[in-house]
């Protein structure tokens, strides 16, 4: 099974290009059934694929397909192991869902089919990135992912913002992958060869820690891009001008994990690199906090949940930053479910409430949306944190993890705790303000249940959100049996937790920061909506304005230099000279007039003598 | 010698010219002059079917002692770095041709005959081995182009295609002195002239002599890339140009420059490569990330383009003088990717300037609500030319930035800026003219793309995205050649090429 694994890869590419060629023919909802079937008959044949190593030790499994730049040592080249196969089932699992949800809420767009070909190109990319054998090959998907986003971001083009936003979200993540590129550069030069099983077998003998310290670093910029991490984060926020379905799946459940997927894999690089490590961590760290305070005074409901997002991510980056890969990874699952389950129960909202995003016009949605309001509040405990939901498990495993390391990683673990709380109390106050106390909607809107292709993907995630923390508990830890192959074939030392009472004590306080956060959430919400809209609310709100401090720090600057190269420099100075070598050719011709005959001929004498007299005049140098 | 397949390859679009101006009735010129360009197409096919993959040294080489005093000879011969070249330039000029029966009214019998014209010029450079025969070739490709700016451009035609002529003809003064040089030396070593490419390898040159050859050489070469900062005649050339002018301009003229680096700087003065290489690389450098800057903020779109271009091909400089297998290859078959990039979308500016008369971006805007199939094209294109990967253009860059990191890290690192500005210029152009809302009623009414237009711009997809996903047929046809290139710096010079690359084994 593990030999075909690139089937998964043909399987959406397929749906993709058929729905590209076919898919006006196809019509609604018919194009969105071919892309929601293509994916899961991956999703299917993944799961079979992945039995051998649920079943315990197995090899994994190395495709070479063609040959793609052979003196590259890259050759379009798949992995099959434990982890590439979670990344997969994740993928077509949650992309399954998502596409079903999607032929609901995209139900009458003109261009209903061409949604599904971008969707379905989307999930072939992000399983090339994870699927590949060597960073070439990840390099492509992460481009490719790049295109989707972009694709997909800017779907409603001609809303100006939405077509800026899909073009910043490349722009920016470009900026990582200059990081990145250069990081292959250093990878190459070192190994002959991208390919991972020669990378990560040879790197203990061939770098030395200067080389791995570069090489992990420029990794991170191009992780710090792809998963929005300080300070390329700012493209996300912006990113939720895409339909809702494209900001669970893409902008939450998976293509911005691909950053801490990359980390992960590269773990056999980072353990040469103990500083890289601790950059990955504080990175993470700071951008967990970052992003959960400009959470807290959002009104936009998406934009509450892009900021969360973003401050997840930076949970993931602590853990494997901390070489907790498995925490890392568990995280990055659980995360999928539960924040892909508030993105689709926010589209299920805006969808009952007309298109209506701003929670100020929201409020006692509870009766008329029950299944979302059901569905979102397993999401909103879990995110949260509360026990014995997945979040908890999956969070507290990597709080105890960064504990572990002691010094100044408590610091980092102090944030995390803080953030902890802060991510429950901005959560209850998006869930009180969405779907309690009074209805403050605009007039005109009746609110009302989405379809049930909507609403049995909210039911599916919202059982795994309760549940799929108990792949990896402390008493059962199957997730990390099944992960540990990956990491012991190339001899990396996983981050452990604490021994004796101390994780139960680490839980009790996570717990308590997370309890924390909610009852205030509820104290300060559920009577009155305060007004929160004076000078520290209102800059929180913009995120600091940071996009102003890189408009007027980067940006303009940058466009002023361009403009003065193009139009002075360029046009005056360069070429300019040239125009005046030429003018005062002129002129001298202009003396030279009377030898102008007009016949060929002569000219045909002139460029003769011209070189026989440039000739001579080298043959003086030269012989 | 066997079938002489090159001379023909050479002398089908000349004698297509001919052909043509015996076709007496107008509406026939175009479909006989579209099917006339197909037969060097065909030709080229059958050397591609022909050509023996894995071998470095010239194949299908014919040879006839012209004018043995000065020891000219009609050399001909085809290898890995110019094969591509030949195959992209009999692509390029049915679809130039095509693409142009439309919008070119005026006399267009002179028209398609200056253009096949054009090809045997071209053609002619690609596969001389003589190098009076290649300089020739050379100069003669200037007169078509000259006059196809010259008669068929816009507004400020006569400016352009001056500049354009002027400036690439003082570099091939240059050129002339050099050739005759070499001519000289090997009358003087072995006692009788020549011009044949094989016998100047032989010459011993002293380093001295090497500099001064390679500056004349190079300045030549330099000028028709166009390398920074020689690059001023390329936009004004490419702005008032015919949309087919533009497209061979940008996909066939500009690599002589960089085929001539190549094919004679390199091996004819090994020494001088070695010692200039890193200075070369970095107007390359410069070119990559001064191009882009300057394309960021132009308001027409063609020059806009005409400037990526600038920055496209130092990146070819930059692989070509990383003196490395990968860079060096990654050179040779970004010249053919930035061809069918770069001709694509001087294609589809064509498309939109037959319907608007116009090229300024801010003219445009929501193009893609009215235009969605050619919107498409445009975006596809616009990808392929910022080097996403699965398409062409990224095989050729990735190649270089790696292959160049290895000789010339500091290079290589500010090179890699150029994928960022790449996304900037172009993202931003496409932002501008095709979303948002239509806001201009001169743009309401477009109609999308025709079949003929289509069936344009289909061949150019088709290969784009064959030669990103599987480059594998066109490199292991370069490789041989190249690393040949490459094996005869080391042995004549104490250069040595890093040896990186392995060949690609898995583990079990």
């Amino acid at each position: 099974m593990g030999d075909f694994i690139w089937i998964v890869i043909a399987l959406p590419l397929v749906g993709a290009i058929a729905s590209l060629a076919f898919g006006k023919r196809l019509g609604e909802p018919t194009a969105g059934y071919l892309g929601a079937t293509t994916v899961a008959l991956a999703f299917l044949y993944a799961l079979v694929a992945s039995l051998k190593f649920f079943a315990g030790h197995a090899e994994p499994d190395t495709v070479h397909l063609f040959d793609w730049i052979p003196s590259l040592g890259v050759g379009a080249d798949f992995l099959w192991d434990p982890l590439s196969a979670t990344m997969t089932l994740i993928i077509t699992g949650v992309g399954t869902l998502i596409h079903l949800y999607s032929i609901g809420y995209m139900h009458g767009d003109e261009r209903f089919a061409r949604f599904f070909t971008y969707l379905n190109f989307f999930v072939a990319s992000m399983l090339i990135l994870v699927l590949g054998e060597n960073f070439g090959i990840m390099f492509v998907g992460w481009e490719l992912v790049g295109l989707s986003s972009y694709l997909l971001i800017s779907f409603w083009f001609t809303k100006p913002t939405a077509a800026a936003a899909g073009k910043k979200a490349f722009i920016v993540n470009r900026i990582g992958d200059f990081g990145f590129l250069i990081g292959l550069m250093i990878i190459f030069a070192s190994f002959g060869t991208l390919s991972y099983s020669h990378v990560f077998e040879e790197a203990s003998l061939v770098l030395n820690t200067p080389t791995a310290t570069a090489i992990t670093l420029l990794l991170l910029v191009g992780a710090a891009g792809k998963s929005a991490q300080i300070p390329l984060y700012v493209w996300l926020p912006d990113a939720m001008e895409g339909p809702t379905p494209v900001s669970a799946l893409i902008h939450a459940a998976t293509m911005v994990t691909a950053g801490v997927y990359m980390v992960a894999r590269a773990a056999p690089l980072y353990q040469l690199a103990p500083v890289s490590g601790g950059v990955v961590a504080t990175v993470g760290a700071l951008t967990a906090l970052l992003a959960a305070t400009i959470a807290v005074a959002q009104k936009d409901i998406k934009r509450v949940l892009a900021y969360s997002t973003i401050s997840q991510l930076g949970y993931m980056f602590m853990a494997v930053g901390a070489a907790a890969y498995v925490a890392g990874v568990f995280h990055l699952l659980t995360h999928a479910f539960f924040k892909a389950l508030l993105f689709l129960g926010a589209g299920s909202v805006i969808h009952g409430m007309s298109g209506e995003q701003d929670m100020d016009k929201m409020g006692g949605l509870r009766k008329a949306m029950p299944i979302t309001f059901m569905t979102m509040a397993v999401a909103w405990l879990a995110i949260s944190g509360i026990f014995p939901l997945s979040g908890f498990w999956s969070k507290d495993e990597i709080l105890a993890s960064v504990y572990d390391h002691g010094g100044p990683w408590l610091v980092l673990w102090g944030i995390g705790i803080v953030t902890a709380g802060m991510t429950a109390f901005y959560m209850t106050r998006m869930m009180v303000l969405t779907f309690w106390g009074q209805s403050r909607w605009d007039e005109g809107v009746h609110p009302h249940e989405s379809p049930s292709s909507m609403t049995v993907p909210l039911v599916v995630l919202a059982g795994l959100s309760a549940f799929a923390g108990f792949i990896n508990t402390p008493f059962l830890p199957s997730f990390e049996h099944f992960l540990d192959p990956v990491f012991e074939r190339f001899e990396v030392e996983l981050a452990h937790l604490p021994g004796g009472i101390t994780p139960w004590i680490l839980a009790l306080i996570s717990l308590a920061a997370g309890g924390a956060g909610i009852l205030y959430g509820i104290r300060r919400y559920s009577k009155v909506v305060p007004a929160e809209s004076d000078g520290i609310w209102a800059t929180v709100r913009e995120g600091y304005r940071v996009d102003d401090w890189y408009g007027n720090l980067l940006v303009l600057p940058g466009k002023e230099m361009s403009e003065a190269a193009a139009f002075t420099v360029d046009a005056k100075g360069v070429d300019g000279i040239v125009n005046g070598v030429g003018g005062m050719v002129q002129r001298v011709g202009q003396m030279l007039k009377p030898i102008q005959s007009g016949f060929v001929r002569s000219y045909g004498v002139g460029v003769l003598v011209g070189s026989v007299g440039l000739l001579v005049w080298f043959m003086t140098r030269v012989l | 010698m066997d079938f002489p397949a090159l001379t023909l390859l050479i002398f089908l679009p000349l004698a297509a010219a001919i052909v043509l101006f015996f076709v007496k009735r107008d509406d026939v010129v175009w479909p006989v002059g579209a099917a006339l360009s197909f037969l060097p197409t065909a030709v080229a096919g059958w050397v591609l079917w022909e050509f023996e993959t894995g071998e470095a040294s010239m194949q299908f080489t014919e040879f006839v002692q012209w004018y043995e005093p000065w020891g000219i000879g009609w050399n001909l011969g085809v290898d890995g770095i110019s094969l591509l070249l030949v195959v992209l330039t009999t692509i390029l000029f049915p679809i130039a041709i095509v693409a142009s029966s439309r919008s070119v009214t005026r006399s267009p019998k002179l028209y398609i005959a200056q253009m096949l014209v054009l090809e045997t010029g071209l053609l002619g450079v690609f596969l001389a081995l003589d190098l009076l025969v290649f300089f020739v070739f050379f100069e003669i490709v200037l007169v078509p182009m000259y006059f196809l700016i010259g008669m068929w451009g816009s507004d400020n035609r006569i400016y352009a295609a001056v500049k354009f002529f002027l400036y690439t003809a003082f570099g091939s003064a240059l050129l002339l002195a050099g050739i005759l040089a070499l001519g000289v030396m090997a009358s003087d070593q072995f006692g009788t002239p020549s011009f044949d490419f094989n016998t100047l390898l032989e010459l011993t040159i002293s380093s001295g002599a090497q500099k001064w050859l390679f500056a004349a050489f190079g300045l030549a070469f330099a000028i028709k890339v166009p390398l920074f900062p020689f690059h001023t005649w390329l936009p004004d050339a490419h702005t008032e140009a015919p949309t087919a002018g533009s497209v061979l301009l940008a996909g066939v003229l500009l690599k002589l420059g960089t085929y001539g680096f190549i094919r004679f700087n390199l091996t004819l003065f090994p020494e001088a490569s070695v010692d200039w290489a890193p200075w070369l690389a970095g107007l390359g450098v410069v070119g990559i990330v001064y191009g882009a800057i300057v394309a960021i903020v132009q308001p027409d779109v063609k020059r806009l383009v005409a400037y990526s271009s600038v920055s496209h091909l130092g990146f070819i400089v930059l692989g070509t003088f990383a003196l490395t297998n990968q860079g060096l290859q990654g050179g040779v078959i970004q010249m053919v990717n930035h061809g069918l990039t770069t001709g694509a979308l001087f294609l589809l500016i064509g498309m939109i300037y037959d319907r608007r008369h116009t090229r300024q971006i801010s003219d445009f805007g929501g193009i893609a609500k009215v235009m969605p199939v050619f919107a498409g094209f445009f975006l596809f294109s616009a990808f392929a030319s910022v080097g996403l990967p699965g398409l062409n253009g990224f095989i050729g860059e990735f190649k270089i930035l790696l292959g160049s990191y290895l000789t010339l890290p500091v290079h290589a690192i500010i090179a890699a800026s150029g994928v960022v500005l790449a996304a900037i210029y172009l993202l931003w152009a496409y932002e501008r003219m095709f979303t948002g809302p239509v806001d201009d009623a001169a743009n309401e009414g477009l109609k999308d793309l025709d079949a003929r237009e289509l069936a344009v711009l289909i061949p150019i997809a088709a290969l784009i995205v064959f030669l990103g996903v599987y480059p594998k047929p066109a490199l292991d046809r370069i490789e041989p050649s190249v690393n040949a290139v490459l094996d005869r710096i080391e042995l004549m010079t104490d250069y040595e090429v890093p040896d990186f690359g392995r060949p690609l084994e898995l583990a079990e």
